[in-house]
């Protein structure tokens, strides 16, 4: 935002990823063959489970890890072997990593001060900053004086009154309550959004990605899962962890087999039926079916294809967990106050939108958006 | 911790042996002290009560003894003695958390090896290097065995490795080098470590005695607590108020460095740097 930049940088992508792999000495790979553009301006999170390498990444990024293989790009220019602090980037960390014995205004001033830069720029800069991130009248605190939310804030002072048009974000309100971290999560996206910047932000929690990205990249067990937009992730989801990743209750994947004798049914249990709208293309499945599409009835004993375990109400909607008479657990998703109780035998149908995964756990690419009907 | 109500009884008891123990420690010193203020005669007499305090001893110190030019050694010894201990353990600790270099871990063994030797044992090597070297008698022979302690190297580097990663990785985005990140972070974040060497060497070096026996000869470089002896030797009539009069005097700069240092131990000076 303080710098000029020419036009082809500022509407061509920013960072680009060619097969970044990282080794750590001695162990299996942790990082293979990630491949990934982001755009300049653009909000990009990177989720994943822990363990799945999402920070190791970030910091290679960052260049506080070395690559092991492969190629980052910042701006067109390689930076495989470039110190971080020529990569032009400004990073929040997890813990904030501000500096207990110097003040608000002098932990945004500082980075500013140790490259030697103009004392009215410095000044012009951070008073920005703080006014941005709301902090004008604490800067003369010291950090232990301040709250959690406002030491986060702090930490996002100083990466915005930085110039690099870059920000990296690790886990950065993984250490705040819940409603702070709902109100810090709206205000990071205001001032991505507002100053424009190229942001890349880690995290552990799906909700955070799915309400802030452009475009989500999913990493699990060293490889990218999936990279798409929020609702092309949450719609059409590459493979099995990605449908279970994402969407609180958890999707539910059942395994099922196609009727004989029909192009179109599958049978999830020998009292449990889907009817497709095309054909199906292998003879077993699992079927994916978010809670919301699935339909639980009261039933008689007989008809019966599931028992209810137990029920969770949420206020406008409720969560029924049943066991089907194969044994597999399945959570339906019911509007309002639902009357249901344990051990209530019930009938659970499928009428909505289903997803087909192969043996491997990938997603079956169909002719049309499969669809189920009772 | 947990706090259980006492009975008075108990508080009785505890406060009871609180107070004998506070006179047995402290004691001798109010002795010391209180001799300090009485004329010699009354102390040969053993009249310990007597009411004739005055600052006679003290003034006579001053004026009959070179006690101020002991002072004075003492204070430039250890001044610079501290500063030189602070600059350069400081300095190696940096290296041995910050750099990687081969055989990092095994240097830092070696230093270890040396705090396991006591000076004492030590010292007949260290008088001849400090004889070859025609150090002898003078301020340097007292200054240079001292200007790093592996000791302080030690408890400096415990101290740094104690900062969080992250503080450095936010030093190495916004391009510190590694001289900036050792005076503008290192240094003031671990102050209380610094503030606790600075102390522990200066009182280490103004207490030193054996040392300077052996290598200083002259008044003009004999510090304090070897002045103290010199003193008391010299005199063929010991003037026992004059004496404990300047051993009154040596042990100001001593409680000076405790008093102001107990202002900074305070903890939690560093809260907020992360989380």
């Amino acid at each position: 935002m303080f710098v000029t930049k020419s036009i082809y940088e500022v509407i061509y992508v920013s960072i680009v990823l060619e097969n970044v792999s990282k080794r750590f000495d001695n162990d299996p790979e942790t990082l293979t063959d990630i491949s990934a553009e982001i755009q300049t301006g653009e909000f990009f999170v990177i989720v994943g489970p822990s363990g799945s390498g999402k920070s190791t990444l970030l910091r290679m990024i960052a260049g506080l890890g070395s690559i092991s293989g492969g190629e980052i790009k910042i701006n067109g220019r390689v930076v495989n072997d470039l110190a971080p602090k020529d990569r032009k980037l400004s990073m929040v960390f997890q813990s904030y990593a501000l500096y207990p014995f110097l003040n608000v205004w002098n932990n945004v001033a500082f980075g500013l001060n140790a490259r030697k830069i103009a004392k009215v720029d410095i000044n012009d800069r951070v008073a920005k900053a703080l006014d941005m991130v709301g902090l004008t009248e604490f800067k003369d605190r010291k950090p232990r004086e301040l709250s959690g939310g406002q030491r986060q804030r702090v930490a996002l002072a100083r990466a915005v009154a930085d110039d690099s048009n870059i920000c990296l974000m690790d886990e950065p309100l993984s250490n705040l309550d819940a409603q702070l971290r709902i109100k810090m999560r709206q205000e990071i996206y205001n001032l991505q959004r507002k100053l424009g910047l190229t942001l890349i932000y880690v995290t552990h929690d799906q909700v955070e990605a799915m309400t802030m990205a452009d475009h989500i990249m999913v990493l699990n067990d060293r490889l990218v899962q999936q990279i798409g937009t929020p609702s092309e992730i949450y719609q059409e989801p590459a493979n099995e962890f990605v449908a279970q990743f994402f969407g609180t209750p958890q999707i539910n994947l059942l395994p099922a087999v196609k009727t004989a004798g029909s192009q179109t049914s599958l049978d999830i249990t020998a009292d449990f039926a889907l009817n497709l709208n095309q054909s199906i293309p292998a003879t077993e499945v699992k079927v994916g079916i978010r809670p919301n599409d699935l339909t639980i009835t009261d039933s008689s004993e007989l008809n019966a294809n599931a028992v209810v375990d137990n029920i969770e109400y949420l206020g406008d909607e409720t969560i029924v967990y049943a066991t089907l008479n194969s044994g597999s657990a399945v959570r339906v998703l019911v509007a309002g106050q639902a009357n249901f109780r344990s051990y209530q035998p019930v009938q659970i149908g499928a009428n909505g939108k289903v997803m087909l995964f192969d043996s491997k756990g990938q997603r079956l690419h169909l002719a049309k958006e499969a669809m189920s009907y009772a | 911790m947990t706090f259980t109500k006492q009975s008075p009884w108990q508080k009785t008891l505890s406060y009871a042996a609180l107070i004998i123990l506070t006179i047995v420690v402290l004691g001798p010193f109010l002795i010391g002290l209180w001799t300090s203020f009485l004329p010699t005669m009354d102390i040969a007499k053993g009249n310990f009560f007597s009411t004739a305090l005055s600052f006679n001893n003290y003034i006579s110190a001053f004026t009959k003894t070179p006690i101020l030019r002991y002072l004075g050694n003492s204070l430039l010894i250890s001044t610079v003695t501290m500063f030189a201990q602070l600059f350069f353990c400081s300095m190696a600790a940096y290296a041995f958390v910050f750099l990687k270099f081969k055989f990092r871990n095994l240097l830092f063994g070696l230093f270890l090896v040396t705090m396991m030797l006591p000076f004492e044992a030590e010292i007949i090597p260290n008088f001849q290097t400090v004889k070859s070297l025609g150090l002898l008698n003078g301020y340097g022979v007292m200054i240079i065995p001292f200007l790093t302690s592996a000791f302080g190297v030690f408890m400096l580097r415990q101290s740094f490795k104690q900062m969080p990663a992250e503080l450095k990785e936010a030093a190495d985005i916004e391009g510190l080098n590694h001289f900036q990140f050792y005076g503008k972070i290192v240094l003031p974040y671990n102050r209380i470590s610094l503030l606790t060497l600075a102390a522990y060497s200066f009182l280490g070096s103004w207490n030193e005695y054996l040392w300077p026996m052996l290598t200083t000869f002259s008044n003009n470089f004999r510090p304090i607590q070897n002045g103290l002896r010199q003193l008391q030797s010299e005199e063929t009539f010991n003037d026992w108020g004059m004496i404990q009069a300047s051993a009154a005097i040596v042990v100001i700069p001593t409680l000076i460095v405790l008093f102001v240092g107990q202002h900074y131990f305070k903890s939690g000076m560093n809260e907020g740097a992360v989380k």
